[in-house]
């Protein structure tokens, strides 16, 4: 599936939901059900820090394709973070890199992207593209 | 007194108030425009009030007469615009020096607000008294604010700072305040009431103490500006710092009281225009107090507003403020106890309407989130001040502070939103 295509199928599930319970009872859930993050990755190095929540965010390479996990203490955010690793995981970082991801503001969830909300979600999103930039530097 | 309308009980305390104004709470919301809104579809429960609080009408008003009508530099012009704004905003420091029950205007120094007055304090006096070796004592339950200042000043001039310890319920530990005490004790800077867990510092006492060896004293009262009555020369205190937003006044404006002969005896802060008397390349001589502290074209809007702000505030007075707030406080403080999992951080017998908890294996922000979905703003967080969360051994709290304008309902609101928290996350 493309970047887009998940984008897609994402806009289509939260279509289901009329009211901001179901919403977010569906982000906590993904939050819940994220695949496990590796103990030995939450390090300081692997930390991006939002003033409120932590997260964990690793990369590597496999094959031609940038693999991303992810973990919060705030299950929310995990949930969020759930939805940025299936978008963006699995694809090489030239698609990582030119991703437009419009996802977010079309299920309504564009003010947990904003700085304001210093939940480290931002700075996940541009640390990911930041792997996919060093990636593709590491191939050429 | 007529009862406020939306009470169920009666509140007792609210009988023996002296206050003259009647406390009619259904009035004073209609003062405040802001809480008339609707936030994700539902009408905004705003019990982030030791973070900021809202404006009344008057002092929008307030800013707004003065820009429509007549701003103007202040002191050196002798039009008649510049003549009012002059007389209002030295009117405005009348008013500061009567609410702190200051003995003379002339010891009020308009400030951006308390973390200026806090670092004006540290970077004057603080810079030219202190040596090598001397001790400043703060607190454990300090904003960062008041304690970043301190710990600048000690690495550039080689001091130490000590934090009293905070003892289980959130009050301070005085009997090892006591113990750290000694003729190194330089500057003694502790909160009136604190920000994170409520609590109200003895602060006379710990002024007398720090007197006793020499050591003078700077009181942040950020939080207890708006919920205590202040009396400067009652608690003999050397500096007392608070700012206008969290006083129902403007952004961008507070003020600092200093004991005259300590702030005639510090060099003054920043150096500009209106802080001087005579200027030449040779030599420069200060102006009197308080102009000597207050460099450059001052915040003369805020100024102004924050008079009315405090005229709000008297009108009202605070004892009925304060005993209504506490009503809110001991309602609440019961209501979130009942739900399972609740720790409240913070129970010292004297509080002002700050109430912190942990809800067991839910995330601070996630509780956040939810309470937003449902109107209702609350903050999240260590509140900056990262000591105590150490001391509690979390990463944050849950806060909902209250004001006067905040209602049981309100209330209700915030535990049934609790509760579908915990049903969201269960
Ligand atoms: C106890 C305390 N001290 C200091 C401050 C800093 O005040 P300001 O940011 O208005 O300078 C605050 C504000 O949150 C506070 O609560």
């Amino acid at each position: 599936m493309t970047i887009n295509e998940t984008q897609d199928e994402i806009i289509e599930e939260f279509e289901l939901f009329d009211d901001w319970e179901g919403k977010y009872e569906y982000i906590i859930d993904l939050g819940k059900k994220l695949a496990p993050f590796k103990e030995e990755f939450k390090t300081e190095d692997h930390i991006i820090k939002g003033c409120q929540s932590r997260v964990w965010l690793h990369a590597e390479l496999n094959g031609d394709n940038v693999v991303f996990t992810a973990d919060s203490d705030a299950i929310i955010v995990k949930g969020l973070i759930s939805m940025l690793v299936k978008v963006l995981s699995e694809h090489t970082p030239e698609e990582i890199i030119n991703a437009d991801l419009y996802f977010m503001e079309k299920v309504g969830l564009q003010q947990h992207l904003a700085q304001t909300r210093s939940n480290g979600l931002a700075s996940m999103l541009k640390q990911m593209k930041t792997y996919a930039l060093a990636f593709s530097a590491l191939k050429n | 007194m007529p009862q406020p309308q939306t009470h169920q009980q009666p509140i007792p305390s609210m009988m023996t108030t002296t206050s003259a104004v009647s406390f009619d709470i259904e009035r004073i919301r209609t003062d405040f425009p802001i809480l008339d809104q609707e936030v994700n579809g539902r009408k905004l429960v705003y019990f982030d009030n030791a973070a900021t609080t809202q404006k009344p009408v008057a002092v929008i008003e307030a800013l707004m007469n003065y820009y429509r009508g007549y701003n103007a530099n202040i002191h050196r012009g002798i039009h008649t615009l510049a003549e009012k704004a002059t007389a209002d905003f030295e009117a405005s420091r009348r008013a500061v020096r009567d609410f702190l029950n200051a003995p003379s205007a002339e010891e009020i120094i308009f400030t951006s607000g308390t973390t200026m007055g806090i670092n004006l304090v540290a970077q004057t006096y603080g810079r030219h008294f202190l040596k090598a070796g001397d001790e400043i004592i703060i607190s454990g339950l300090e904003h960062h604010s008041n304690i970043v200042p301190w710990q600048m000043l000690a690495g550039e001039k080689g001091l130490t700072v000590r934090a009293i310890p905070v003892l289980e319920n959130g009050e301070l530990d005085l009997e090892t305040f006591d113990t750290m005490l000694s003729d190194r004790t330089k500057i003694v800077a502790v909160n009136h009431a604190s920000n994170s867990l409520g609590t109200v510092n003895p602060v006379k006492e710990i002024i007398a103490k720090a007197h006793a060896v020499g050591a003078v004293v700077l009181v942040d009262g950020a939080q207890a500006s708006s919920h205590l009555e202040i009396d400067v020369q009652d608690l003999d205190v050397d500096f007392y710092a608070f700012s206008a937003h969290k006083l129902y006044g403007p952004t961008g404006i507070g003020a600092l009281y200093g004991k005259r002969a300590l702030l005639e005896a510090m060099p003054p802060y920043m150096g500009g225009g209106e802080m001087i008397k005579e200027v030449t390349f040779e030599k420069t001589t200060f102006n009197d107090l308080p102009y000597k502290f207050e460099a450059g074209t001052p915040n003369i809007a805020d100024v102004v507003a924050l008079k009315t702000a405090l005229e709000y505030i008297n009108a009202i007075g605070k004892s009925a403020i304060s005993a209504y707030e506490n009503h809110l406080l001991t309602y609440a403080t019961e209501q979130v106890s009942q739900i399972e999992g609740v720790r409240i951080i913070g129970q010292a017998k004297e509080k002002i309407s700050v109430l912190s908890f942990v809800l067991d294996g839910i995330h601070h922000q996630d509780i956040g989130i939810i309470l937003d979905q449902q109107g209702i703003a609350v903050r999240t967080g260590h509140h900056c001040t990262q000591p105590v969360m150490d001391r509690f051994c979390i990463l944050g709290t849950t806060r909902a502070s209250f004001a006067f304008y905040n209602t049981i309902e309100e209330i209700d609101k915030l535990i049934a939103g609790l509760h579908r928290v915990k049903k969201l996350m269960a």
